[in-house]
């Protein structure tokens, strides 16, 4: 799986906020200089280090790999700190170092008919999983989004594959999101259910796999300080009691690995 | 010009003063591919406790300038576990192992470093007596000297011939008062300083960011804390000190040696990137030539204070 263990000094081939909303709403897509990773399992994460942290901040900050080409690797990232804030003023050529793959990816199942449940920016690894998906026809998105749908990488996934929408205006919309997602959900209890997107969203999708026992997957989004499990902050409850490292482990967890509470 | 890194301690000598600090680097195999742990001068494994910890709920870490906060709790597999699964798999004949250990209470630790002491493949002991993110012991062991010496003393007891270092807290008055006492109790090294407390809040949600609400501080902010307490505990004891907090380069390593440290740990440095202990170890010889200083020996503790 690419190459484990080596951190990769590349540069910044371009930062480009999405679509014509993009700046507005800070989400934009960035495209590096591939080391040489052959492969990535969608779902799976590269840690990013830009040398414009310096020491503050002191993390380097995680993205599941949204497209991966011999060429570049892109990313798909929404500014909403101080990471992604300096993320999003980088140029071309800037330094950024760079490990991964790391983690688990998403299951691929070539028969069973598939549905990517995205939440907002949770839409990057679906882009992967789609585009190197063995049988897209089995594949169905449903999306669901706060700001114009030109911000994400949408329309490219819409070309190839069924999907739906769902702009959420106010937060009175969430049930009718709900609902949706219990139909979709239920459709596809003999298949394959796969969930990228904020934490209560993730929360809701697996409390309707549960519901429909269905198979589901959820890729969380628990902050990590160290990524390749030095550090036990990223932990998440198992189903057990116990905990799990995400950075590991994960992101990537079957539905029914864990105990996906509240509070993690 | 050729360098000489050595560093001598107590029963042992290191290859270059660049250890991993505990919590930091996992049991070492975690970063085994970003580097060759051989490279480094030692390993300070995760705490260790006489059976498996769960850790503090999530969240558990919370980023701050130039640093961060963690609450993880010691979680850890318990040192049976650690004996039989990790310890064999790490390069401990070429690469010091230092186990850090935690317990409540005096009786436990002295457990602890009885079976610990029976592992050939441990170099030292490092007692924690600083943990700021446990109930029970922890922080409150390191902050009193009484209490401090009296389990460094426990645990010598029944370290049999491995040295023993004792880790100190930087949350205390006077850092000195129990730097002493340890080593009146027999330490044969002190490892300054773990994390200082400190608190993250967020405004909007009007929640601590640690579920544990206080964590410890880590990172380059309290590198100059970390150093104080170094200075001020070399001039008070004859003991080798190992100094840790904040350190992210070669040239933080030198200021650690210039104010008296023998060693050095890295410790969230690691964090920033997953080779950068390799890293730092690859450098410093390069900066000791540049610098003109031929041996650790003939630079520790040369700060001209006036």
């Amino acid at each position: 799986m690419g190459i484990p263990g080596t951190c990769h000094d590349v540069r910044v081939l371009s930062v480009t906020p999405h679509g014509p909303h993009g700046a507005e709403h800070g989400f934009f897509t960035m495209e590096l200089e591939n080391p040489g990773i052959a492969q990535v399992a969608a779902g799976q994460f590269i840690m990013v280090r830009p040398a414009a942290f310096g020491v503050n901040p002191i993390w380097p900050r995680p993205f599941s790999i949204s497209r991966l080409t011999p060429e570049r690797i892109t990313l798909f990232v929404q500014a909403c700190g101080r990471g992604t804030d300096i993320l999003a003023g980088l140029r071309p050529d800037d330094p950024v170092t760079i490990w991964g793959p790391l983690g688990q990816g998403f299951a691929v199942e070539p028969d069973s008919p598939t549905l990517m449940l995205a939440g907002g920016v949770g839409l990057a690894p679906f882009v992967e999983y789609a585009a190197s998906h063995p049988y897209p026809p089995h594949l169905s998105l449903l999306f669901g989004h706060r700001v114009p749908l030109d911000c994400y990488p949408y329309e490219g996934m819409a070309r190839h594959i069924a999907t739906t929408t769902f702009l959420e205006r106010t937060p009175a919309d969430r049930e009718t999101f709900i609902a949706l997602l219990d139909g979709q959900v239920a459709a596809f209890a003999e298949g394959l259910v796969l969930a990228c997107g904020p934490r209560p969203f993730l929360l809701t999708v697996a409390r309707l796999v549960r519901k429909y026992s269905a198979r589901g997957q959820v890729s969380l989004e628990n902050r990590m300080a160290c990524g390749v499990g030095g550090c036990l902050g990223c932990v998440e409850k198992n189903a057990l009691g116990g905990y799990v490292q995400t950075c590991t482990q994960g992101p990537v967890f079957w539905v029914e690995e864990l105990s996906l509470t509240e509070d993690a | 010009m050729t360098v000489d890194t050595k560093v001598r301690l107590p029963g042992m000598v290191l290859k270059n003063p660049i250890l991993t600090a505990s919590g930091t680097f996992g049991f070492g195999l975690e970063f085994a591919d970003y580097g060759d742990l051989t490279a480094l001068g030692g390993i300070a494994v995760k705490g260790l406790s006489l059976l498996p910890r769960l850790g503090n709920p999530m969240p558990r870490l919370a980023e701050t300038p130039c640093g961060m906060l963690n609450a993880i709790g010691l979680q850890n597999c318990g040192v049976e576990t650690f004996l039989r699964d990790k310890l064999p798999r790490l390069p401990w004949r070429e690469t010091p192992i230092v186990a850090n250990l935690y317990a409540c209470d005096a009786a436990d630790f002295a457990e602890l470093a009885g079976i610990l002491s029976a592992a050939p493949g441990v170099a030292a002991l490092e007692v924690n007596i600083s943990c700021p993110n446990v109930k029970a012991g922890g922080l409150a062991f390191g902050q009193d000297p009484g209490m401090a010496g009296k389990l460094t003393e426990a645990v010598k007891k029944r370290a049999g011939n491995k040295p023993v270092w004792v880790k100190l807290s930087p949350n205390v008055t006077d850092i000195v008062a129990v730097a002493r006492a340890t080593v009146l109790a027999g330490a044969d090294a002190l490892t300054c300083i773990n994390t200082l407390t400190g608190v993250s809040v967020d405004i909007r949600t009007r929640k601590p960011r640690l579920a544990n609400v206080i964590g410890g501080l880590s990172g380059p902010a309290i590198k100059p804390v970390a150093l104080r307490c170094v200075w001020q505990v070399c001039r008070a004891v004859s003991v080798p000190v190992i100094g840790v907090g904040g350190i992210s380069s070669a040239e933080d390593v030198l200021e650690f040696i210039l104010v008296g440290a023998h060693a050095v740990q890295i410790g969230t440095a690691n964090f920033m990137r997953p080779d950068m202990s390799f890293r730092i170890a690859a450098r410093l010889p390069e900066l000791m030539a540049e610098l003109g200083i031929e041996s650790l020996d003939s630079y520790r503790g040369t700060l001209q204070a006036g």
